[in-house]
């Protein structure tokens, strides 16, 4: 189809909701000054676990955001997820007549890593502890990975392509990049990225078992990557949703185009073998700049990973030698997630609105907590750095093996 | 793009009947898997029925480490795996690894262990705050959703771009989709495609219970899954797995490939109505059937058969039926629909794929699998269901639909390689 090429993805609004803010102005004020919310976890049921410090989302209040109707069939992920979707639709400028004009125009796309964690152990006490009939009727609709998508769908009257990523940490960007495919095959605008809550007691004994999950108990000492110190990964609630349209779309009805979702790739290297991740990650950011046609020296900023394991850290680092060559050893690397956690699939998609915003402001957030970098590697650190930023690079990697680059392009007026 | 997808391998575990072979015997004798849920005791649920998979894993090649690391679904999703890249002909060894995705679905994933071990650590359901000692060692890997694609792309050594869809009951569907939009965008060359699920266990029967979507004809197992027919009462839960290797033809041309079909087109549209609900006009699947038969570039009177999803609900026949007339018109009439829903039961996430193996098979075989325990017609499904008995017809292009859960209503349309059908 020949629209494929000529149709290209814009980003037209950011909705967040995070440890760190629950607007995208609290978000990028706290993301820019590197403020790390990473703190003891206080949900009722977590206290003999030995995952002591997480990310968790305080600012939130759902009854305020969702009508009870959406908020008594649902979970906290989905809780976010329509929050996050409401706010990044209005920072588009996309009200409901103008979706209602055109419904099959308008699809969703999620990712989803954790599913309804909190409402569904709720019912399996329900069930073991009582009885089959004391399952609630939202069970079915509530738990399953599906469950944002759907109702975002519903609840905004949204009949287009709608699609779920049920992912590892890096199908944030896989569903960013099928929003961005399904923009470029005819579909206008797409509501897509992650959010997750998997900090509900039950949910937490299930990540016991990666060993990459860091469990020292000090909040600023627990997740700091490309350090000697690096000793895994702090987990984390909350995400994003943005707004993919097609930059005609926005460009007709005045909309700003914020960024374009210029280039995408994924592989797969093998759950944990983080080493091998090093080959996984590398093609993928060439894969992504080749659809971006994009040189490595134009990338401008890189938004790493940053696992938190020694060896992951290092696969990074040459991955992104091998990829972007004497460019790696220049370009500045930034981690802002060392501030609020990693929040399975949501990590990545906070990074794409970090990075909208960057660009936007021509300033780079910094890296929270991490300040004696072991690695060959411009690491923006302690303040954040002002500079001209066209074009961003975000990785992400997963613990279930996928290797994911998406290069977006800084979209403002001075594009057109 | 001209990128065309080809259909090379397949291969399945579903009810009644392990590998293609049994299951399309099956599908052909009109018998059906249906009876009395024997892995745990159903006393207490409305619903006590189930179409179970008679699965040993050992038996079909598993070692005792897969057997322990897998959940049933992904033993499902390996086993299947192996049949199809096998009777692909593909050689995994000699392909650019890169260059092979895998995009699988599934509904529920992990549940069954998720709920499994849950039991061991809340103590039976006693406690909120859980006692992560008693929890076992692979916990992590069903609370992951992707390790589904995980292992197997990690089986099969695919670099490629490997996903998990999460689509409710159109996962599967939705599973072979992308996959087709991958090797037709040039993002693969190879994608082993399916869906797997293995739903059977309390909470998910209760959850579904507490909304009386399953049948309850307890006392009548064999007859309970009765798509548009009236006396239907809701659905039979099932389990099963379906891999398909989706290659791109002149790829699988290159290497003298056997090829099914192609994959002609997909598309997937959201009725954005009711989480479970559906319209009675069925817009939005006739929409999602149109896209997918522009895709293919075929009218919608060259559809010679639709794959329903045919639940036996009432609600989705009266939806589905509805969408089929808006999409085809009068053509509706004249060809013809079929649920084998009423065979396996519904196994959530893993039954679009399943349906799409069926549909691979009626091409390959120019038979289409009837709708078992269709007796008496309701008034308002009025097309021909082909009820109880396959029928031989001439298939050149063929069409299956889902709807899900969420609203998703998808469709994919099948055909002969052209040079077939002259």
């Amino acid at each position: 189809m020949s629209a494929s090429h000529a149709r290209r993805a814009a980003v037209t609004g950011i909705g967040v909701v995070a440890p760190n803010g629950t607007s995208t102005d609290a978000f990028w004020k706290a993301t820019r000054e590197g403020v790390s919310v990473i703190d003891p976890i206080t949900r009722e049921g977590c206290e003999g676990m030995p995952l002591r410090v997480a990310g968790q989302v305080r600012d939130f209040d759902p009854p305020s955001a969702i009508e009870e109707r959406y908020l008594v069939q649902t979970d906290r992920f989905t809780h976010f997820a329509m929050a996050a979707a409401d706010r990044a639709l209005e920072e588009a400028g996309l009200g409901r007549a103008d979706t209602d004009a055109a419904p099959f125009s308008v699809g969703v796309v999620t990712a989803a890593g954790s599913g309804g964690g909190e409402f569904g152990q709720r019912e399996l006490q329900q069930l073991w502890g009582k009885g089959s009939r004391f399952v609630g009727p939202y069970q079915s609709i509530a738990w399953f990975y599906a469950a944002s998508t759907g109702q975002i769908s519903i609840r905004g009257g949204f009949k287009g392509p709608c699609g779920v990523i049920a992912a590892d940490e890096a199908g944030g960007l896989d569903a960013l990049a099928h929003a961005a495919r399904g923009v470029r095959r005819g579909t206008d605008v797409i509501v897509a990225g992650a959010t997750e809550a998997p900090l509900a007691p039950y949910s937490m004994v299930c990540q016991l078992g990666y060993e990459e999950l860091s469990t020292v108990a000090e909040p600023d000492r627990a997740y700091r990557p490309f350090t000697s110190a690096a000793c895994g990964f702090v987990p984390a609630e909350g995400g994003a949703m943005v707004v993919v349209e097609a930059e005609e779309s926005a460009r007709d009805r005045g909309a700003p185009v914020r960024a374009l979702v210029a280039g995408h790739a994924a592989t797969f290297t093998g759950a944990s073998r983080w080493e091998e991740s090093r080959q996984g990650l590398a093609r993928a950011i060439q894969g992504a700049l080749e659809e971006a046609g994009c040189a490595p020296e134009e990338i401008d900023v890189v938004f790493a990973d940053a696992l938190g394991v020694p060896e992951a850290d290092r696969a990074e680092v040459l991955a992104l030698a091998d990829a972007l060559g004497p460019h790696a050893g220049r370009v500045p690397v930034t981690a802002p997630k060392t501030g609020v956690g990693r929040g399975l699939a949501a990590a990545a998609v906070l990074d794409v609105a970090a990075a909208v915003l960057a660009m936007e402001q021509g300033v780079l957030p910094p890296t929270p907590n991490v300040f004696d970098v072991c690695h060959d590697l411009d690491l923006v650190t302690g303040r954040a750095r002002a500079t001209e930023t066209r074009t961003a690079l975000v990785l992400s990697r997963g613990l279930m093996g996928s290797n994911s680059a998406l290069v977006l392009r800084r979209g403002a007026a001075d594009a057109s | 793009m001209s990128r065309r997808v080809a259909v090379t391998g397949i291969g399945i575990v579903a009810p009644g009947g392990i590998g293609v072979p049994a299951f399309w015997d099956l599908l052909t004798s009109g018998r059906t898997a249906t009876r009395g849920i024997t892995f745990f005791d159903p006393s207490g649920l409305r619903s006590q029925i189930a179409a179970e998979c008679d699965f040993d894993p050992a038996a079909h090649g598993l070692d005792a480490e897969q057997i322990a690391r897998a959940d049933r679904y992904i033993q499902f999703a390996l086993v299947a795996g192996e049949e199809a890249i096998r009777d692909s002909g593909l050689d995994l060894a000699a392909e650019n690894p890169w260059r092979v995705g895998v995009s699988l679905g599934t509904a529920v994933g992990g549940t069954t262990r998720l709920e499994h071990d849950y039991v061991l650590v809340s103590h039976g359901g006693q406690r909120w705050d859980v006692d992560h000692r008693e929890a076992g060692p692979h916990l992590h890997r069903a609370f992951a959703p992707s390790t589904l694609a995980s292992a197997v792309a990690e089986r099969f050594e695919a670099r490629g771009p490997v996903q998990t869809v999460s689509t409710g009951c159109t996962s599967g569907l939705d599973a072979v989709g992308y996959a087709f939009h991958t090797i037709e965008e040039g993002r693969a060359d190879v994608c082993i495609a399916g869906a797997s699920d293995s739903p059977i266990s309390p909470i998910t029967m209760a959850c579904f219970d507490a909304i009386k979507a399953t049948s309850p004809s307890n006392d009548d197992p064999a007859h309970a899954s009765r798509p548009f027919d009236a006396d239907r009462n809701g659905f039979v839960m099932g389990e099963g797995g379906a891999v398909l290797v989706l290659e791109e033809l002149e790829h699988a041309r290159a290497r003298g490939a056997h090829v099914y079909c192609e994959i002609g087109g997909y598309a997937t549209f959201g009725n954005a109505y009711h989480m479970t609900g559906l319209t009675a006009e069925g817009l939005e699947m006739a929409r999602a059937i149109e896209d997918a038969l522009g895709q293919a570039r075929l009218d919608g009177t060259a559809i010679d058969y639709v794959n329903a999803h045919g639940s036996g609900t009432l609600q989705n026949d009266r939806h589905e039926t509805a969408a089929v007339k808006r999409a085809l018109g009068a053509h509706a009439y004249e060809t013809c629909m079929s649920s084998i829903k009423s065979m396996v039961g519904h196994s959530l996430g893993a039954i679009g794929a399943i349906e799409v193996v069926a549909c691979a098979l009626a091409l390959a075989h120019q038979v289409v699998p009837p709708t078992a325990n269709y007796e008496t017609p309701d008034p308002e499904c009025d097309l021909d269901y082909v009820p109880r008995v396959a029928r031989e017809r001439r298939l050149r292009n063929v069409l299956s639909v889902g709807s899900g859960f969420g609203g998703f209503q998808s469709a994919v349309v099948m055909t002969l390689p052209r040079e077939k059908t002259l």
